[in-house]
């Protein structure tokens, strides 16, 4: 019984227990009350109690915390900055890889792609989709969709919006149910079916004004009358924040034969016990099985199964782990920064904290306030991280690929909790080691004129820079890495000019538009009369602009023979008006140019990229040379330069060029000329307001869209990774920052507990260069440590991020030795003030204070 | 540790356990198992103070500066060891004195309204 009340008492803080645990017990020993009630009595009194001491520790955290306001603002500041980097880049993070999608079950959502040479991930052929379909037994469903873009005529200005052609069971296999109306069903995608669509919650409000009338009526869609089945709520998206619509595919039956257009993405959703590995396994078998039927068209398709969630290039995810480690780095340097100041705090408080001992506050008693003061810092430190992360996550947006998920990455309820706990885990980090050491609370601090503990103390405190020079250390190489990868990739040529370019789209509603005449009337009217401009060098039209779109890939045939596509043997197709070249400062390196008369009544010609005319006439001139390509027979009349269509980082196809009069009247509309650019002397966009008016007048129903620059479409191409770098600079600086004060502080430390030892030196004739050296020493002993050991975890880590490194060497020996040179030139400059107080110690004064 | 010394009506109203152990040590110091035992004598029983609330209120009102523990033991004879004592300040007197003054008029108050 006793020992059951004793035991409880332990729920009360140590020092009230060992204050009156005893009287305690003797009361509750005459008094017999029941254990119930014992048990009641201490848990409503125990918290009460703790409660009491925690008021009186933080109102003595406020005293202390504002008598050193220069402390007390250094330390939340660099706890701040050290919560709100790795708060911002978790809400990206979160949003980006971990946090569930908006859907039924989303865990048992795949994208299955196939797996061609040359590719990590294709689309796949309408046929394959089929069979893959019909012959699985892991799956509950699986669709298919494909995003395009059309005209949205009738409601206010004429816009270009974007949107999905999906399978009828799409909406079943994503398990969402819509707004208003109903969402598409196998009802809906028959050839039959009459034209349906269903708009996004934000297109419903920006176009309709949210008018719920809308729904059974017709809207023109790029010139189809269509009618509005349903609206889906606002959060949405897919296959990401752009698509503000979804039609049925009117696939007729036929299409389903083909297994070289690979156009369709697919969604499945596993069945109930089957998993990730297994699907893998039998889309494998079934791929196997395919090859076998159909030898020529499959010999090399693979098929690969990915959690839905997991469906981001590895590039996009490496870049965000890389920025989460280095987001770590930093807080793990605030923290043994802060640890060391409290440290050097804790001695300078020696004598209170002695006094305070002496008076009888236990050792438990001043661990907490200790803590107590440490949580306080750390959680204003929390709360100001919070709201720098707020004002950083616009900055971030870059790093988001898009993604079946509405909204940005915002401060909401999952990451305020992850900054709880962050907060929580950093006041105990830099806290306890100083809390601890000063709890030991031996009273020699009272003695007159003490310097006791300053070798133990220096120790531990040298243990703590050593670790922030060693991250500071790999987060700047790290850095170096980066930039060098950046610079390299920045660097190379995309094979055409990007300064001075203005870009937009007119993309031409199609039954309106279908006859060739009339397209071609419209680019030349609108071409010659932009090339009039003053200030316009150039102007042209081509099918999509490089960087904007990688798709658009047609086999190759030659001479009469189909090659095997998944060889290779593929190329990107444009349809381009004869200014193109000279706009993009693309190079003819043979023949001739695309011009206006390759009518559509003339031989059908084509320009080739370089890459295409060397794969298939090795050292022979191509001009002149048949082939056959996307539905038709054409000659090569002209040699230019490659350009990197599918962006900077990545492999691309040869490109054929076409002229853009011998596009077929019915087929091939989705290549019809829509991207126009133009090269200006000045600033590109100044012209912007004349060209939008030669459009207008053109045709006062054509939007425009896609206004941007050349050189802000190559600059976006790798914005992410420029932006990586520069967030992870930033975190190297501020790291070197913290590591040099670091050891600026150890330094005055030092000097200032050596004083004595220095001045006695100085007594018996030791030179400036021998006490310089003393004091030198232990810095650069550090400064050697952390290097050495911050280059084998920078290499770790360089190792780990590879694939980011654009085949800079993990190992790069310039960035090594800049990084190394800098932590030197950092450890000097951290000692320099020190230093000089060593060299400034009078003999005589510090002799006499002993 | 308190720096500037509060005013005693900036303690009203008393928490009913604070006020009771005031009266209990007012007239001699009493270690805490009488404080409980007077209390509880003079409600009648009403009033049974559990070990917790008791020590503490005493923890408080120490560093109130309501009570002070005391050196010399009253009854050495019956002296247990690890018994403290507990005697009120000249301001927890004050203290308690505000207390019955602020309880007094309100009782006058509610007389007059015809509550008693």
């Amino acid at each position: 019984m006793m020992r059951f009340y004793r035991a409880l008492l332990h729920l009360y803080p140590a020092s009230f227990r060992a204050e009156y645990g005893e009287e305690m017990c003797a009361v509750y020993k005459r008094r017999r009350t029941s254990l119930l009630s014992a048990a009641l009595e201490v848990l409503r009194n125990a918290p009460a109690v703790h409660w009491d001491i925690l008021r009186q520790d933080l109102r003595y955290t406020a005293r202390t915390l504002a008598r050193s306001p220069g402390f007390t603002a250094v330390a939340i500041l660099v706890l701040a900055l050290g919560i709100g980097a790795n708060t911002a880049i978790f809400s990206v993070t979160d949003f980006v890889l971990i946090r569930p999608l908006p859907f039924q079950s989303p865990d048992r959502l795949v994208a299955l792609w196939e797996k061609l040479p040359g590719y990590t991930h294709m689309e796949l052929s309408p046929a394959n989709y089929g069979d893959w379909k019909r012959m699985n037994t892991d799956f509950e469903d699986m669709a298919g969709f494909t995003t395009w873009q059309v005209n949205l005529i009738g409601q206010g200005a004429p816009e270009r919006i974007k949107g999905a052609l999906v399978t009828g069971n799409l909406f079943a296999v994503l398990g969402v149910q819509s707004l208003l109306g109903r969402p598409i069903t196998p009802a809906d995608d028959r050839e039959s079916a009459p034209h349906t669509v269903v708009l996004s919650y934000g297109l419903w409000q920006r176009a309709f004004g949210g008018d719920s009338g809308v729904l059974g009526r017709k809207v023109n869609l790029g010139g189809t009358p269509t009618v509005v089945i349903g609206i889906m709520p606002p959060q949405f998206s897919f296959p990401d924040q752009e698509v503000d619509f979804w039609t049925p595919f009117e696939f007729p039956e036929a299409a389903f034969g083909d297994r070289n257009n690979n156009i369709l993405n697919c969604v499945a959703r596993l069945r109930d016990g089957v998993s990730l590995q297994q699907a893998n396994a039998e889309m494998n078998l079934i791929a196997d099985q395919l090859r076998r039927q159909y030898p020529k068209e499959l010999q090399h398709t693979g098929a690969i199964v990915d959690r839905m969630r997991d469906d981001i290039s590895e590039q996009r995810r490496l870049l965000l782990v890389a920025l989460a480690g280095a987001a770590l780095c930093v807080l793990l340097i605030a923290c043994s920064n802060l640890a060391n100041l409290l440290l050097a705090r804790a001695l300078a408080r020696q004598k209170e904290l002695a006094v305070r001992t002496a008076l009888g506050a236990g050792r438990e008693r001043l661990i907490r306030q200790l803590v107590t003061e440490s949580m306080v810092l750390a959680l204003l430190g929390g709360l100001l991280g919070i709201a720098l992360a707020d004002i950083a996550l616009p900055l971030l947006i870059k790093l988001v690929p898009s993604l079946p998920l509405s909204g940005a990455p915002s401060i909401d309820l999952r990451v305020l909790g992850f900054a709880a706990i962050l907060t929580l885990l950093t006041g105990v980090g830099f806290g306890t080691v100083p809390a601890l050491r000063a709890g030991r609370g031996d009273l020699s601090g009272l003695r007159e004129g003490s310097r006791s503990g300053g070798a133990r103390k220096a120790g531990l405190r040298s243990a703590l820079i050593l670790a922030e020079v060693t991250l500071s250390v790999v987060l700047l190489i790290s850095a170096g890495l980066l930039l060098r990868a950046l610079l390299r990739v920045q660097s190379i040529n995309p094979g055409f000019r990007s300064d001075g370019v203005l870009t937009l789209q007119t993309a031409l509603p199609m039954p309106k538009y279908l006859a060739q005449a009339k397209r071609t009337a419209f680019y030349r009217r609108v071409l010659s009369e932009i090339q009039a401009l003053p200030g316009v060098s150039d102007a042209a039209y081509i099918s999509f602009l490089p960087m904007t779109m990688g798709g658009g890939i047609w086999p190759v045939n030659i001479d009469g023979k189909t090659l095997d596509r998944s060889e290779g043997h593929s190329a990107s197709l444009r349809f381009i008006t004869p200014g193109f070249f000279s706009t993009l400062k693309i190079p003819l390196l043979a023949g001739r140019n695309i011009n206006e008369s390759d009518a559509s009544d003339n031989p059908l010609v084509a320009v080739v990229s370089e890459s295409l005319a060397r794969r298939y006439w090795p050292g022979q001139s191509p001009l002149g040379r048949h082939f056959n390509f996307a539905l038709f027979d054409r000659t090569i009349v002209g040699v230019v330069g490659d350009i990197h269509v599918r962006g900077i980082e990545r492999n691309s196809e040869p490109q054929v060029y076409l002229p853009y009069q011998q596009g077929p009247d019915a087929a091939l509309i989705f290549y019809e000329p829509q991207d126009l650019v133009i090269r200006a002397s000045g600033n590109p966009r100044l012209l912007l307001p004349a060209v939008r008016r030669i459009i207008h007048e053109a045709d006062p129903e054509q939007p425009i869209s896609d206004v941007r620059t050349l050189a802000e479409i190559v600059q976006d191409d790798t914005a992410p990774r420029a932006l990586q770098v520069r967030i992870i600079g930033a975190f190297a600086a501020l790291a070197f920052l913290l590591a040099g004060l670091g050891i600026h502080g150890l330094l005055s430390f030092t000097v200032s507990t050596r004083s004595s030892e220095i001045a006695v030196r100085i007594a018996l004739g030791a030179q400036p260069r021998n006490i310089l050296r003393l004091v030198l020493q232990d810095s650069f002993v550090l400064a050697t440590a952390g290097v050495v050991l911050g280059v084998a975890l920078a290499y770790v880590a360089g190792r780990a991020m590879q694939a980011l490194l654009a085949g800079i060497a993990p190992a790069d020996a310039a960035t090594f030795l800049v990084a190394a040179g800098l932590c030197f030139l950092m450890t000097l400059v951290g000692s320099l003030v020190p230093s000089l107080r060593a060299l400034r110690v009078d003999a005589i004064t510090a002799i006499r204070s002993e | 540790m308190a720096l500037k010394s509060p005013s005693p009506e900036s303690f009203l109203p008393l928490p009913a356990a604070t006020f009771h152990i005031l009266m209990a040590v007012a007239e001699e110091d009493r270690h805490g198992y009488a404080i409980i035992q007077d209390v509880a004598a003079r409600t009648g029983g009403e009033l049974k103070l559990s070990a917790g609330t008791l020590y503490r209120s005493i923890q408080r009102m120490l560093e109130q500066g309501l009570l002070i523990e005391t050196e010399e033991r009253p009854d050495p004879e019956f002296d247990d060891e690890r018994r403290r004592y507990y005697r009120i300040t000249p301001f927890g007197a004050a203290v308690a004195k505000a207390e019955a003054t602020r309880m007094s008029k309100l009782v006058k108050w509610a007389r007059a309204l015809g509550f008693a």
